[in-house]
């Protein structure tokens, strides 16, 4: 039934696959937002923001439980972001000054094109990956396109022309620098030990998720049980990355003010805001495909195992259905990546801030030498295994 | 006197890095997470008024329903910020008040000076003027930030007597046959 999307021209089928992956993470990652003051407030036991309801929806059942979390306020924000004014000062180097979010934005949805989300089973039971664009090259691309987005930082710090996003600029780039090493290097044992002799060589986050959900103990163990000082260096760095707390660095309004997006308002602003959660969004996402089994539910239980059980016990073939089976995979991931969502805002709002200081020496001095290490330990572990 | 040498333990390998104490932090903190919230939802709930508050001060009628100021102006002399001030004036004979001289023919507190010391209420020889619960003032203008006297006793009410300090005085003056 859906043979006339296939007829259509391959460029029209990926635009409008991109476009749909784009409607999901734009208004989730501006969701995420919401749901930032919403944790916030749960954990410092505040009800949050609770009153927001446009007049014409009250006393609608079910639209109180909405107002309680927030999501008109979420509707009202983006609607005064996109019409309130936009502020230019005098001084900032005008086209540069534009041009910062939407390099923010570029990178963050970019990325998304080779992560794959879900999968469903051809009728040879074999496993094929939902994604944009199944490359090889995989892990690489996120790691390549995701350091593009350092220049929209340090383009606005450059192009605002005043010392505070200045700074918040040249902060942002030597933290990125610094853990995109420990990042890259973590990730490397993954691969080291996903290419066994005698495959072809892959970088794709597909073939991770395909090797998590193989029989036996080492198949079925998710990588974060067999590789948790990888998984623990991968997320350490992940933080830095996207610049969360307690590596806001680049942010750090005690004593930046706003660091790189301090000259900045209205709609260029929440570009920045949406661009970080949606880094967020795909970094979390990266990481489940790297050590949490990607679309597989449970360690030891991959998603054809479940599907295939749901069949037999319910006896129809609708689990089979590759429709029915991307959409449960699609739920699985996008719950996990939710999950490590949250996450990262527990940690915002546990962890006080580094001292730049500090973060150049967890950078260099603890993290580098810990993912060398750990390189070179699982270098010769895989060795022995496989060779 | 004995000197105890406290020994001063280096960092643990556990301690340096922070992991179990972040590890310990996130702990407490989703515990909070899952408490219900402690803030009160202000116009809705209102927080409960312990005794002795010192509100806005206002002034009260004795069980008559009469007037107890007496235009002493203690209140308006001890004032710190000045917020008072009383025009005195006589008693209209046949208003059942005149078991008094003078009553406030104008008693006007001023909110945006007004301290809430409640020196007015501890200085006050007639019990007529008292801080009560009402802790939110508002107005669209200064002149709106005024308590008239209507209003001062709109908001003061009639509070129970425990002296009834005229009738005693009046009772004892008839004992005596018309002289104390």
């Amino acid at each position: 039934m859906f043979d006339f999307f296939f007829r259509l021209p391959v460029v029209v089928q990926g635009v409008v696959k991109g476009l749909a992956v784009i409607l999901f993470i734009f208004p989730v990652a501006a969701a995420c937002s919401m749901a930032e003051r919403k944790v916030c407030a749960w954990i410092q036991r505040r009800p949050g923001p609770n009153r927001t309801i446009p007049p014409m929806l009250v006393g609608i059942p079910g639209m109180g439980i909405l107002q309680r979390l927030g999501l008109f306020q979420l509707a009202a924000d983006g609607g005064k972001f996109f019409f309130k004014e936009e502020p230019m000062p005098n001084h900032v180097h005008r086209f540069y000054f534009v041009l910062a979010p939407f390099v923010a934005m570029i990178p963050a949805l970019t990325t998304v094109t080779v992560v794959p989300f879900g999968a469903y089973l051809d009728p040879a039971g074999r496993v094929i990956p939902i994604m944009l664009a199944n490359v090889d090259i995989g892990i690489l691309a996120v790691f390549a396109v995701a350091s593009l987005g350092i220049y929209s930082l340090i383009l606005a710090g450059w192009a605002s022309n005043s010392k505070y996003p200045f700074l918040g600029g040249v902060r942002a780039s030597a933290q990125l620098i610094s853990y995109e090493l420990s990042m890259t290097l973590s990730v490397l044992p993954v691969f080291l030990w996903v290419n066994e002799p005698g495959s072809s060589g892959s970088l794709s986050l597909a073939r991770v998720v395909e090797f998590q959900s193989r029989a036996g103990f080492w198949g079925g163990s998710w990588f974060l049980f067999t590789m948790p000082v990888s998984a623990f260096i991968f997320i350490i760095a992940l933080f830095a990355e996207t610049n969360r707390q307690p590596f806001d660095m680049p942010e750090s309004e005690a004593d930046l003010v706003g660091g790189f997006h301090t000259e900045y308002g209205a709609f260029k602003w929440s570009l920045f805001f949406v661009a970080e959660y949606s880094n967020m969004l795909v970094g979390s996402g990266v990481f489940c495909l790297l050590f949490l089994g990607g679309w597989n539910p449970l360690p030891w239980l991959p998603l054809s195992r479940l599907l295939e059980g749901l069949h037999h016990l319910s006896g129809s073939a609708l689990w089979l259905n590759p429709l029915v089976a991307g959409v449960v995979s699609i739920c699985i991931f996008v719950a996990k990546v939710l999950l490590s969502i949250f996450f990262f805002m527990w940690v915002r709002w546990t962890v006080p801030r580094f001292r730049y200081d500090q973060v150049m020496r967890i950078g260099w001095r603890l993290l580098l030498p810990l993912s060398i290490a750990n390189l070179l330990a699982y270098t010769v572990g895989i060795y022995f295994l496989q060779g | 006197m004995a000197v105890i040498q406290v020994q001063r333990k280096p960092l643990s390998l556990a301690e340096r890095t922070y992991l179990p104490q972040i590890f310990g932090g996130m702990m407490t903190t989703i515990k909070y997470f899952f408490r219900p919230p402690e803030t009160l939802q202000y116009p809705e709930e209102r927080p409960a008024i312990p005794p002795g508050y010192r509100g806005v001060p206002t002034l009260v009628k004795d069980p008559h329903g009469r007037e107890k100021c007496v235009s002493c102006q203690l209140c308006e002399f001890v004032c710190p910020p000045k917020a008072i001030r009383i025009t005195p004036g006589s008693v209209a004979p046949g208003l059942g008040i005149d078991n008094v001289e003078k009553a406030p023919q104008a008693f006007d507190i001023d909110m945006l000076r007004c301290i809430y010391c409640g020196l007015c209420e501890e200085v006050c020889p007639e019990e007529a003027i008292f801080l009560k619960n009402q802790y939110s003032m508002s107005g669209y203008s200064r002149a709106e930030m005024v308590n008239h006297k209507d209003r001062l006793y709109e908001m003061g009410g009639t509070l129970p007597d425990k002296h009834f300090k005229w009738e005693a005085k009046k009772a004892a003056e008839l004992d005596a046959g018309g002289s104390h």
